[in-house]
């Protein structure tokens, strides 16, 4: 029987989506899954994940105080005491900070920001993006255990109806480092890599101020965020936290408005699968145009905000 | 202090991506390299700590001996020493066996906090730092914006969905860094000349088997061609209706 833990993120009794889609994907490989939580609320959230896919659930106890080094070196542990054959979770930040350790307790590499995660027979086969997206490779795990993180949006949560068996685990005690406190993100505006819908714009914005029709359009939507070229992002008009591309994040939103952006190579990488891509460029030649379904050639200042009337009035009518 | 910048040696992030015959990997004939972008801001770090706390800052990378042209980049910058492990199948590597590699280094050169970027541009991985800080038992704090280091100890905020969190821990450390940590500086002529007499040594890197075992490479599938809606405000009309009806994400 081959076995897959999942780490499920959990905010005060309720799993994150990402947590969520990690554990539909572990349960859709047919391998038996495990859930591990954690965290304030982690026995609330452990009692509702029979619903999305667990066979089993367990919970780390004594894990009000985040260490990440420590869940780490639990995680490992609940996958050595399960001898399971695979370790995913999702791509969050804490993903992406969690599971390299958790990968090196158990002398395994990582697969990192996968899109596709599938076992056969005991293979599992990952495929994930090369540089930002510009080469997509198809790899196959010859590791002790199979560590994986999955990239956002890629995988549906599950809905099963079973009821997991939840089992508690004491965390351990050594924690070198320690999280003392959270701070309120930029803005507390939704992530640009998580958002279903992202407005970015670029130097044909001609300055900061110039990003106002940028936040008017995001608002008119309602669920999306905002994102930036590189170009604008080192002229410190926007925050690093929100650039696209190689050097940024890389989004795959239903969504993506690339507003006076020309499309370098880079920001291309960053956002080339994008569901539905619309470019506002007033030169009819930029690049951006050739990755773009629906492109409108004319000045972002007179475009964006009719278009935001436009969006906003769609949004009220739905 | 005893200070290590992990760099890695990485095609230009200009590159246009071509896949080699056998379908397994970049090609990467006329392809040109750069220091990874985040690791420039790693040995920015490892700079700024040695002017804070003394010391002396070795900058390590796992490639080929051409990484020299990259390491004397690093040296230019401030840095004292350079460390190739040499390996020409380096493209080949996965995460553990590079960070289990520099983890050896690391303990044998008696390395008391290392810097390396969030991730290489060219497999985007983000997983070295953390894993090297696993296999030598050391404290880690990932994607990094704020760092505040003392001879023993450290704080330090990272950005996270959730907010920017705020971590302490005890040294030895690895700390992966971030784009806001800093702004790496540009080397003088006085640099470069000093840089030329600074020793960079190479050493084979340990051989350890890939368990990432590569199926296919390929370019992702091209996007459907698209089309210009119209020109100016007047075609925000057209626009809306090709995605309400069309492509139906409204």
């Amino acid at each position: 029987m081959t076995t897959v833990v999942a780490y499920v993120d959990q905010d005060g009794g309720t799993p994150r989506p990402a947590g969520l889609e990690a554990l539909g994907a572990a349960h859709a490989t047919g391998a038996e899954t495990v859930a591990i939580v954690a965290g304030l609320g982690a026995a609330d959230a452990a009692a509702t994940l029979g619903g999305n896919g667990a066979a089993r659930v367990v919970v780390l106890t004594g894990t009000e105080t985040y260490s990440p080094d420590r869940l780490s070196a639990d995680i490992a542990g609940v996958v050595r005491a399960e001898s399971a054959q695979a370790f995913v979770t999702s791509s969050t930040s804490l993903g992406r900070d969690v599971a390299p350790r958790v990968a090196a307790h158990l002398d395994s590499t990582l697969f990192s920001d996968c899109t596709s995660f599938s076992l056969d027979g005991e293979t599992f086969t990952m495929v994930r993006p090369w540089m930002a997206g510009k080469l997509i490779a198809t790899l196959k795990s010859t590791a002790p255990v199979c560590c994986v993180t999955l990239r956002r949006n890629n995988f549906q949560p599950v809905e099963t109806d079973g009821t997991a068996a939840v089992s508690e685990t004491a965390a351990s005690a050594d924690m070198l480092a320690l999280l003392k406190e959270i701070g309120a993100a930029a803005g507390g505006k939704l992530d640009v890599s998580d958002a279903p819908v992202v407005v970015s714009g670029g130097r044909g914005l001609k300055d900061a101020d110039g990003f106002k029709i940028i936040e008017q359009l995001a608002d008119a939507f309602g669920n999306a965020a905002i994102g930036a070229s590189r170009a604008v992002v080192d002229a410190g008009w926007r925050p690093h936290a929100e650039q696209v591309g190689q050097t940024g994040k890389t989004v795959s939103p239903q969504l993506y408005i690339a507003v006076g952006i020309s499309g370098a190579i880079q920001h291309l990488a960053g956002m080339k699968t994008s569901k539905v891509i619309v470019a506002i460029n007033k030169d009819a030649d930029a690049p951006i145009f050739k990755v773009a379904d629906y492109g409108i050639v004319g000045d972002a200042f007179e475009v964006v905000p009719k278009l935001a009337e436009a969006i906003k009035a769609a949004v009220a009518a739905s | 202090m005893n200070i290590v910048a992990c760099i890695k040696r990485v095609p230009m992030t200009e590159t246009q991506a071509k896949v080699t015959a056998d379908g397994q990997s970049l090609d990467t004939s006329g392809v040109e390299y750069m220091t990874s972008f985040y690791d420039e801001i790693a040995v920015e770090e490892a700079v700024k700590t040695k002017e804070k706390l003394g010391g002396e800052v070795t900058v390590l990378t796992i490639g080929p001996s051409d990484a020299t042209k990259q390491i004397r980049e690093c040296l230019a910058k401030g840095s004292d020493k350079g460390i190739i492990l040499t390996d020409d199948a380096w493209a080949l590597r996965d995460c553990r066996s590079t960070a289990k590699a520099l983890a050896a280094k690391v303990q044998e050169l008696g390395g008391e906090v290392v810097f390396a970027g969030r991730q290489a541009t060219d497999r985007d991985n983000a997983s070295v730092g953390p894993m090297l800080a696993t296999y030598l038992g050391w404290a880690c704090v990932t994607d990094v914006i704020e760092l505040e280091l003392e001879a023993d100890k450290g704080v330090a905020k990272r950005e996270s969905e959730a907010g920017v969190e705020t971590y302490e821990f005890s040294l030895p450390a690895v700390i992966t860094c971030q784009k806001d940590l800093n702004e790496p500086r540009y080397a003088g002529l006085k640099g470069i000349m000093a840089a030329k007499k600074k020793p960079v040594e190479e050493v084979p890197a340990a051989e350890e088997a890939s368990q990432a075992e590569v199926v296919r490479v390929e370019l992702p599938p091209a996007r459907k061609e698209g089309r210009v809606v119209g020109e100016g405000p007047d075609a925000v009309e057209a626009l809306m209706t090709a995605l309400q009806t069309e492509a139906k994400v409204l």
